[in-house]
């Protein structure tokens, strides 16, 4: 049995996986004490205690950005005219980002922890409808979350009156119809409220008017998972979680040339270096790490002289990049750099809204150009024009919202880090990663 | 208010606006392309970045989007700093990618504002290498063309034709830089907005359809202030000409009225000035009867002979200019002139002059039905009788979206947050009507019923407002659920806004309007009232006044009493019954006709005169809300086609009378000014010896104009001299300076560097403010200070009236009804045929089906539309179709006609 003390994410689900189940029916939440945490919070906690207590663990969000969540709960008016009528809480779960699997896991394994995170989250905000925004291709998450709903309805865990209180809490999960857009905050919003999947312009922000124009709190799977045990087991013990500043433990993922691929629980704060090599294994052998995204695909490269940092938000910040969503993907000396960054600038161009014209236009002219150095086509003067174009498109606020930013990033830095890389490409006319 | 420093130089700016409304307003140049005055900020295009100092140490500043960032009092900021001109020219290099540099063939180029915007970012040559994406175009109906290659995706087409014109067969497709605006599938876009598509699109795009099709470059358009005279609203147009011929018309900017955007009546309804029926020459009837051209002079001269040979009733018209009614008066005399319209409309016309004359209520106009915040329709299908009526309504219901950001700290310009934020909340609508309206959507409320009906419940709102007012209803049912809605919306209402007219034509309907504006002014409520008058100078002859009536007319000549007629722009056989009026017109030793189109009046002429359309000739209209507007020759017409007044005066003349010895229009309006109640008429705009600020004329064609051509090559290779216009002060040239005139005496928006119609910002005080300096038009209509409830309308409507059959009550349609336009091309092609409306039980009983023909004996056959919301024993027909005299409401019985072919689905592509 795993300790849910040191791993509250996932020790549930790992006793599961250990038992031949493949996910944490109801049974097995309950009884290892799921849902009380939920009990617990609707008929004993204020709303403005919980959202107390979930400011002062730091739980901060698992979705990328860091935002500290209790911080974002404490922006949804709770009284006073803005208060009446529906508020809706929404979990983000269209987990589009490249290399990024986490919250997959978390719903297809243990899909009553997110639930119960959920009911705690909307009570916090007195919202009185929770949507789901699954990413559309995730079937089999779509299964357990549809299943356990109608389980936990049963049990008068969601519906009207929860847990015999006045609390009505309805449960809905939607699929997103597949952009990337779609887990912009905003967007989604779009998204569900049937319109174009754009983002939105802020002010006003979602936790005053969000969904259908009402006060709308969203979070990321991970941080509503969370929740749960931060209500059972107190701020201090969320505190202490972490190694570092960070509190809690997070979800980190490896994917790449490793030997041991996956995705390990581990306290924040842990460094690069030991999630790669004490939990994936290490490189396979005849390969040399040469960078990693440390949060997927939209996150700067860290190099070598960053591996022995620890993962947590403020020092991955200092040193260029972002933790994002924890998940890293790993380039090893096999991988051309340039390739690399087309291959994303074509993911983040494609996934472009097309709403503001430096993302719409801008993304597709850098992966044109990395194309022409990469096919061995490059000219001089077009590492400048990339470098114009990354200034211009990557800066926040030049853009409508942070997806050509996030774009930008990775290939600000491979320019940055790799840049013989590139100009070995356009001074040769070939790329020297493929077979001459 | 605050003040903002911009490169250096300080500018009070208005508070709560953001940096573009306020660089703009001061007529600065920052290139944008997804901002639009009328519809406010989304941030798409990114192109007008400027640099936004934190203070007076910060020397590098950040970028941000004028369009989306609030004024600040001391904010500091530059447009030409290195770094925001290199990003805005980085936008055009962006958007360059894609757009396919076929300028040189493109309907915009000239004019395309995508074009200006690249010069002033002074982006030259572009460095991607790539292709470019293409799609393929749809074909979207006779009046808009689709190119979708040259997007460059600011989106305001479809921020247009949904947020703002209530459209939903135009969208946004697709994503990334494969974004699609149009239709899910080839078809007629159905908005009848879709027009300004035209003008809202940044680069051709959307394209004008008909002038395409004989198409010539801004530059080489001659135009002047123009009125669209398709309906009396009065919007205020520009067309433009070439060659003699009208190629299109384009917005005038009117604050009050129009605003930025006309419908498509107006502007594809000016069609008729080139069509193939337009009466060019004049023609007199021989001997044996048949028709045969005939010298002007002749003209003028047989005209003459008919005015010395004893009394002549003369007939107006409500949709000729005062000018050319006034000179017909004066030549017959009062007593033997008849306005031109049925005595039934002519006694609604009284009506609504009367009730705005007794005052209490204000005369509401375009921009006082946007700030409405709570608006009661009753009886009139506005979308369809006044259309741009109908897009104000789709913005006034739209208030409470706007307080409600303004509650939660959003900009009211932050177009996008706004409707986020208030979703489908709107201020109060509530519509009664015959028939369901197309603005049905955005009403809180609707109720279909007869005309008498509707007047009971009006009564009934006016009683429960103020119980001074009739409490008895006459017996009519009608809904007292609508009512209390109504009761309940208007009490709570701060800008109440009361909209009907004489579409339904019923007297009852405009009293129970009147009554409930009074009643509710009488609660110290300021009350707007708009009363949609038929046709464009329908308040306008209503103010003229005529001695006789059109029935009177036409008896007297019928029987003998009168020997002569002359009958000015008008076919009487859409005004009385066919055959009374064939039978004075055949019993009248003389019948001339002056008039723009051949018509079945002009067929029994005995002498026939071309006379100007409203774009050959300058006048005065007289809009709905009283509003007196000039109109200017934008071209003259090839002889001898003239203003019917020129024609009338010569012949005068001729005849020897001294009286109507005008030889300027200015003359003509002088004398109009005589005419009690019109007395403000003569300073609408100046006279025609107005000089702009150099001492120069107005030039009617832009300096780029390509001047010497060889068009007239053929018959002498010297290039004919222009006119010198005695009549106004424009130029038949590109000689003068159109700047600094009064805001009625603009010709064509352009600027240095702004060659779009976006220039217009150039020409007024700030930005959708008032154009130029001057008056928009002058108010003849003086409203009393009510003292107390004297004026309201004592006595109760009627009972239903009886009679054989269904009740056939009038429908009017923006593409058809109108006489005029329905001889322009695209409006014939887009138009329906004759149409009946019934309710699906009376059909069942009748047994006419949906889509196959029903016959009414008097009428003739239409094509069956079954609609649930048309009121039981009553169908709805269309009325004014051409060639079509129907005097409605009327009753009559509706029968299968297996013989009638409706009017065939357009299916042609082009």
């Amino acid at each position: 049995m795993h300790d849910l003390s040191t791993m509250p994410l996932t020790g549930r689900l790992l006793d599961a996986d250990a038992a031949g189940k493949g996910v944490v029916d109801l049974e097995a939440y309950e009884a290892s004490g799921g849902y009380q945490a939920a009990r617990q919070a609707v008929t004993g906690m204020t709303p403005a205690e919980i959202r107390e207590l979930v400011k002062d663990a730091n739980l901060r969000g698992r979705g990328g950005a860091g935002f500290p969540t209790g911080v974002k709960w404490g922006f949804v008016p709770m009284d006073g005219a803005a208060a009446e009528g529906h508020k809706y809480l929404v979990c983000n779960a269209d987990e589009m980002e490249p290399g990024t699997f986490k919250d997959r896991y978390l719903m297809e394994k243990d899909p009553h922890m997110l639930i119960e995170g959920m009911i705690i989250g909307a009570w916090a905000i007195e919202a009185d409808k929770a949507y789901v925004f699954l990413r559309g291709e995730y079937h089999e998450p779509y299964r357990q979350l549809q299943d356990a709903i109608a389980q936990a309805r049963s049990r008068g865990y969601l519906g009207e009156g929860i847990f015999g209180t006045g609390f009505n809490l309805e449960l809905a999960v939607h699929r997103s119809g597949g952009r990337y857009i779609c887990g912009e905050e905003t967007a989604l919003l779009n998204a569900l409220e049937g319109k174009r999947a754009q983002p939105r312009t802020k002010p006003p922000f979602p936790p005053a008017s969000g969904a259908w124009g009402r006060p709308t709190i969203v979070n990321n799977v991970e941080t509503l998972c969370n929740v749960p045990a931060i209500v059972t087991n107190g701020a201090d013990w969320f505190l202490e979680l972490g190694r570092g500043e960070d509190a809690g433990t997070k979800v980190f993922g490896v994917s790449g040339r490793v030997n041991n691929p996956g995705l390990w629980e581990l306290p924040m704060g842990t460094p690069i270096r030991e999630i790669i090599d004490d939990h994936a294994g290490g490189m396979q052998k005849g390969y040399r790490l040469r960078g990693i995204l440390p949060g997927g695909a939209s996150t700067e490269f860290l190099v070598e002289e960053h591996f022995d940092l620890p993962m947590e938000y403020a020092t991955i910040q200092a040193a260029g990049s972002r933790m994002g969503t924890g998940t890293m993907i790993l380039m090893d000396d096999s991988i051309c750099p340039v390739d690399m960054s087309r291959n994303l600038q074509h993911f983040f161009a494609q996934e472009s809204c097309g709403f503001c014209t430096p993302c719409r236009e801008g993304l597709p002219w850098v992966e044109q150009l990395l194309l022409d150095i990469e096919e061995g086509r490059g000219q001089p003067g077009d590492l400048e024009v990339l470098d114009r174009n990354a200034d211009f498109i990557g800066a926040p606020g030049n853009t409508f919202c942070l997806h050509a930013t996030g774009a930008i990033e990775p290939l600000m830095s491979a320019l940055k880090y790799f840049r013989d890389d590139f100009e070995a490409h356009i001074s040769t006319g070939r790329c020297p990663y493929r077979e001459a | 208010m605050p003040v903002i420093e911009v490169d250096g130089r300080e500018f009070e700016v208005e508070q709560g606006q953001n940096l573009l409304h306020a660089c703009l307003s001061h007529k600065l140049d920052l290139p944008y392309f997804c901002w639009h005055p009328a519809m406010g900020s989304v941030g798409a295009c990114r192109q007008c970045a400027v640099i936004q100092y934190q203070d007076e140490n910060d020397e590098r500043g950040r970028l941000v989007m004028a369009c989306m960032t609030p004024v600040a009092d001391g904010a500091r900021l530059s447009i030409e700093a290195d770094h925001a001109q290199e990003f805005r020219a980085s936008v055009i290099e962006w958007l360059m990618e894609n757009h396919p540099h076929d300028c040189p063939v493109c309907e915009e180029g000239g004019e395309c504002h995508l074009q200006d915007m690249t010069v002033m970012t002074g982006h030259t040559s572009r460095r991607y290498r790539g292709g470019k994406r293409t799609f393929r175009n749809q074909y979207l109906g006779p009046f808009i063309g689709h190119e979708m290659n040259r997007c460059i995706t600011c989106y305001r087409c479809v921020r247009f034709y949904q947020d703002y014109a209530g459209g939903d067969d135009l969208q946004a497709f697709g994503s990334r830089d494969r974004m699609f605006f149009g239709r899910a599938e080839d078809g007629v876009l159905e908005n009848e907005f879709a027009g300004n598509l035209v003008e809202v699109c940044p680069t051709g795009v959307f394209t004008d359809k008909p002038f395409s099709r004989t198409y010539t470059r801004k530059w080489d358009l001659q135009s002047a202030p123009s009125i669209c005279a398709g309906c009396a609203v009065g919007c205020n147009t520009l067309p433009g000409e070439r060659y003699g011929v009208l190629k299109r018309v384009h917005n005038r900017y009117h604050p009050e009225l129009n605003g930025y955007f006309l419908c498509d009546r107006g502007r594809f309804g000016s069609g008729y000035v080139n069509a193939e029926e337009r009466l060019r020459r004049a023609g007199a009837r021989a001997a044996d009867g048949v028709f045969e051209e005939i010298a002007a002079e002749t003209a003028a001269a047989r005209l003459a002979e008919v005015l010395s040979g004893g009394a002549v009733i003369g007939i107006g018209s409500p949709r000729a200019s005062l000018e050319n009614n006034l000179a017909l008066k004066r030549l017959v005399g009062d007593e033997n002139f008849s306005t031109g319209v049925s005595a039934a409309q002519a006694e609604l016309d009284e009506l609504m002059l009367s009730i705005h004359r007794a005052g209490g209520a204000r005369i509401a106009s375009i921009a006082d039905v946007e700030a409405a915040d709570t608006v009661l329709v009753l009886g009139e299908d506005v979308l369809n009788t006044a259309p741009r009526v109908a897009l104000a309504l789709r913005q006034a219901v739209r208030n409470l979206s706007m307080d409600m950001a303004t509650g939660a700290g959003i900009p009211t310009w932050q177009d996008a947050g706004v409707r986020g934020h208030a979703q489908h909340a709107r201020n109060p609508l509530l519509i009664a009507s015959p028939a369901p309206t197309r603005i049905d959507d955005i009403a809180s409320a609707t109720w279909t019923a007869a005309p008498e009906c509707i007047a009971a419940a009006g009564f009934a709102i006016a009683h429960g407002l103020n119980a001074g007012f009739a409490a008895e209803t006459g017996g009519a049912e009608f809904d007292a659920h609508f009512v209390e809605q109504a009761l309940t919306a208007l009490q709570g209402a701060e800008k109440p806004l009361i909209v009907s007219g004489s579409g339904c034509a019923s007297r009852e309907v405009l009293e129970a309007a009147a009554n409930i504006a009074w009643a509710l002014a009488g609660k110290g409520k300021g009350c707007a009232l708009l009363l949609a008058g038929a046709e464009a100078d329908s308040m306008g002859v209503t103010l003229l006044g005529g001695g006789i009536s059109l029935e009177g007319a036409l008896g007297r000549l019928a029987a003998g009493e009168a020997r002569s007629v002359i009958v000015l722009e008008n076919d009487l056989f859409r005004r009385a019954e066919a055959d009374v009026v064939a039978d004075a017109l055949d019993k009248a030793e003389h019948a001339v006709v002056l008039d723009v189109l051949e018509s079945p009046t002009a067929e029994r002429a005995s002498l026939a005169l071309p006379a100007a359309a409203i774009t050959e000739s300058t006048g005065t209209l007289v809009n709905y809300e009283g509003r007196a507007q000039r109109f200017y020759q934008v071209f003259e017409p090839e002889d001898p086609v003239r203003p019917a007044w020129r024609w009338l005066a010569d012949a005068a003349i001729a005849a020897g009378r001294n009286d109507l010895r005008w030889r300027h229009v200015d003359e003509v309006t002088r004398a109009c000014s005589e005419v009690p109640g019109l007395a403000g008429i003569a300073d609408v705009t100046p006279s025609a010896d107005y000089r702009t600020t150099a001492g120069m004329r107005i030039p009617r064609m832009t300096h780029r104009a390509s001047g010497r051509t060889a068009k007239d090559a053929h018959v002498n290779v010297h290039e004919p001299k222009p006119t010198v216009d005695e009549q106004t002060p424009f130029s038949y040239s590109m000689e003068g300076l159109n700047a600094g005139q009064p805001g009625g005496l603009v010709p064509y928006v352009w600027s240095p560097g702004w060659n779009s119609n976006q220039s217009v910002f150039k020409f007024q005080q700030e930005v959708a403010g008032p154009l130029g300096d001057g008056e928009a038009g002058v108010h003849l209509i003086e409203q009393d200070e009510p003292s107390d409830l004297s004026a309201r309308f004592r006595q109760a409507p009627r009972q239903a009236p009886a009679g054989d059959g269904l009740r056939l009550l009038p429908l009017h349609r923006v593409f058809g009804s109108d006489e005029l336009s329905a001889f322009s091309p695209p409006i014939e092609e887009r138009g329906a045929g004759p149409e009946v409306l019934v309710h699906p039980d009376d059909a069942a009983e009748l047994s006419i089906e949906a889509g196959k023909g029903a016959r009414c004996e008097r009428l003739g056959s239409f094509a069956v539309r079954l609609d649930a919301g048309i009121p039981r024993g009553c169908a709805g027909v269309v009325v004014g179709l051409k060639n079509a005299g129907w005097q409605l409401p009327a009753f009559g019985n509706l029968t299968p006609d297996p013989d009638f072919a409706p009017k065939p689905e357009l299916i042609a592509r082009g």
